[in-house]
């Protein structure tokens, strides 16, 4: 006999109890503190912060945690507690320019003023595991040297001057805000940008790695990556200047692309540019690619059909939280419309094949 | 959780909520673009009718949450408890007694009042959206009021299937003007959209608000010589005998035994509550 089932809300209670069991793990293993998580795992931390669109370690170690280092879990928690906060007002914009680079390359000049520093990177690492380190964490200090004290202008600065670049016109108008405002195409470069800085690392990864392969291929040279630390200064009204309210970590990728020009513009070389909280190279570099493909109306190239071209494509996709959710609630029940399709498939059936027992005889 | 405003939300963002609520009342059918927020529930869980019922209630509100017709589906007590301790309003389980009720997938049986706000939750508010993926070209034919494709779809259907195949989320013209999504409920449910309470629609993810006022035509698009025909499965209710109630086919054994229950809980609970009963179980292979 059936019975209506009764008893979600227990189950639901239930099923959360047996979560923080599991996330906690054996309890006899020392449990993980948050200054371990943001000293030891940093690379997470700061994925989390990006796109969580949140600049806030301890928040961010604390997301990962309670989601069991599921970082899209994770980001989602950062962004559900994120879109509770008050707004205070807007920073000035961040210098790039004056950045405290841990790390600053440029792969089109040998040397350049404020030189190659590699800075903390596994590029050169030899990706072999370390079966020391699961025993014994412990590392011989770093060498150090002084600091380079010199500015560290930016790679495309050399070039404008030749005018071989094309230049970015300044603005101080106020970019928009695409978590206060619906997102209407055509976007902005300010809000595209916006909305990569926080999309999903993985999709733009690929989505970059298409335009490699040819899917609108942008011909990119990494002009310059530089991670590091810049001052955030906000204009306090009471004051009437500006006060510095803290410091962020960072990574700017600028790519010079070639480009022979086009119907409305002379050969020259053309930028795409990303920044990303923390370090985060992939990702600044997967931006940078996948801006420079969603600039072709602007410089008057040709659209090819790829999907990196392809801002609605792009933009409405790049976003882990909003894409898991909607893939993950086909998990949720659909009874209602399962049952519909059941008649109408069921109907279609009779129609078509005719009364199955008269087929028979 | 007194960290947080009443019903979640800050009085700002509901604010902006109710003016999108109340452009898409004054356009009935017309999706209004807002700023939708993240919830704590993902996107897909229905933050979209959250956020409108968020944007709606008030503390004298008595507030009833179904998801496929049922209060005791996982996600509609979650949903519930959530407005229970954001916004300690009295909850309940029948439909006459709710003055909002948020729905996932269903319109209650009984005739909804003019005192009542029912608040769909919306996954793809674009009637267009699986005819052409863009959303610059279908705000486009919206406005031009161009549905030409959408009625080419359903002669196509006619053509290979000899039937329209759509048996949700069946597209609805309001008021003479939009075709509109009704979100994913049954056909079944389309003729009761014609309703005397109002009708909010909440895309969270796809940051789109839509409405239905009162008393407002809504036509299931069809042909003249192949009208739109509401079904349900075949069979009276194997718990209340109610024969005018769409319903959920459950399988009850290995051979594959179906038998046939209201989908709206609250209505098979009440008639059972009034005397109707099925003295026997009719079980079908």
């Amino acid at each position: 006999m059936y019975v209506a089932t009764k008893g979600g809300e227990r189950a639901i209670e239930n099923a959360h109890a047996w979560l923080a069991e599991e996330r906690r793990g054996d309890p006899d293993v020392a449990e993980l503190g948050l200054e371990q998580i943001q000293q030891q795992l940093s690379l997470a931390v700061t994925r989390v912060m990006a796109e969580g669109s949140l600049y806030d370690p301890d928040l961010a170690a604390l997301a990962i945690k309670q989601a069991r280092g599921d970082l899209i879990e994770a980001i989602f928690l950062i962004r559900a507690y994120r879109t509770t906060l008050p707004r205070f007002g807007l920073t000035n914009p961040v210098e790039t320019a004056d950045m405290a680079c841990d790390r600053r390359i440029s792969a089109t000049f040998k040397d350049a003023p404020g030189g190659q520093v590699l800075g903390p990177t596994f590029d050169y690492t030899h990706r072999l595991l370390d079966f020391k380190l699961a025993a014994d964490g412990d590392v011989p200090d770093a060498p150090r040297a002084d600091p380079r004290m010199e500015p560290t202008p930016h790679i495309t600065t050399f070039l404008q001057r030749e005018d071989i670049i094309q230049p970015e016109p300044g603005s101080d108008e106020t970019p928009g805000d695409l978590t206060r405002e619906p997102m209407a195409f055509p976007a902005d470069r300010d809000i595209r940008l916006q909305s990569l800085a926080r999309g999903d690392e993985g999709f733009l990864l690929g989505m970059a790695y298409s335009t490699q392969r040819g899917y609108a291929r942008t011909h990119a040279f990494v002009g310059e990556l530089r991670i590091g630390k810049v001052p955030v200064e906000m204009e306090i009204p009471e004051l009437g200047f500006a006060i510095e309210i803290g410091e962020i970590d960072l990574t700017e990728c600028e790519t010079i692309n070639q480009f022979n020009g086009s119907k409305t513009q002379p050969p020259q070389f053309t930028r795409g540019y990303g920044l990303v909280f923390g370090q985060s190279e992939r990702k600044a570099i997967a931006v940078a690619l996948v801006d420079r493909a969603l600039r072709w109306r602007e410089l008057g190239e040709d659209n090819l059909g790829a999907p990196a071209q392809d801002e609605e494509f792009v933009l409405s996709h790049c976003d882990n939280i909003q894409a898991t959710g909607f893939l993950e609630h086909i998990k949720l029940p659909h009874y209602v419309d399962f049952q519909a399709e059941l008649e109408l498939v069921r109907k279609l059936r009779r129609e078509t094949m005719g009364d199955p027992q008269e087929a028979a005889e | 959780m007194s960290a947080y405003n009443f019903a979640y939300l800050d009085e700002q963002t509901k604010r902006m909520i109710r003016r999108a609520i109340l452009k898409g009342l004054a356009i009935p059918g017309y999706q209004v673009p807002f700023a939708s927020r993240e919830m704590p529930m993902p996107y897909g869980w229905g933050t979209g009718g959250v956020q409108v019922s968020a944007a709606t209630l008030t503390p004298e509100d008595t507030l009833k949450v179904i998801d496929q017709g049922a209060d005791d589906t996982t996600n509609a007590v979650s949903l519930r408890k959530f407005f229970e301790r954001t916004a300690g309003v009295p909850t309940t389980e029948e439909t006459t007694k709710a003055t909002v009720i948020q729905t996932r997938h269903r319109i209650p049986e009984v005739e909804l009042g003019e005192d009542q706000i029912l608040v769909y939750q919306v996954p793809i508010p674009e009637p267009l959206r699986f005819l052409e993926p863009r959303e610059t070209e279908t705000r486009k034919m919206h406005s031009l009021e161009e549905y030409g494709l959408m009625h080419v779809k359903l002669y196509e259907d006619i053509s290979q299937h000899g039937a329209i195949a759509t048996s949700y989320a069946y597209p609805v013209k309001v008021a003479g003007r939009y075709v509109m999504d009704p979100s994913p409920i049954p056909k079944f449910d389309n003729p009761k959209m014609e309703m005397a309470a109002i009708q909010l629609f909440g895309a969270g993810r796809e940051q789109r608000i839509y409405a239905v006022p009162p008393y407002t035509q809504v036509v299931s698009l069809d042909f003249d010589d192949y009208p739109f025909e509401p079904t349900k499965a075949d069979h009276p209710c194997d718990l209340c005998g109610a024969e005018d109630s769409y319903l959920d086919e459950v399988i009850m054994d290995d051979a594959g035994t179906r038998m046939f229950v209201c989908s709206d809980a609250d209505y098979c609970r009440s008639r059972r509550d009034t005397g109707h009963t099925v003295t026997a179980i009719g079980g079908t292979v």
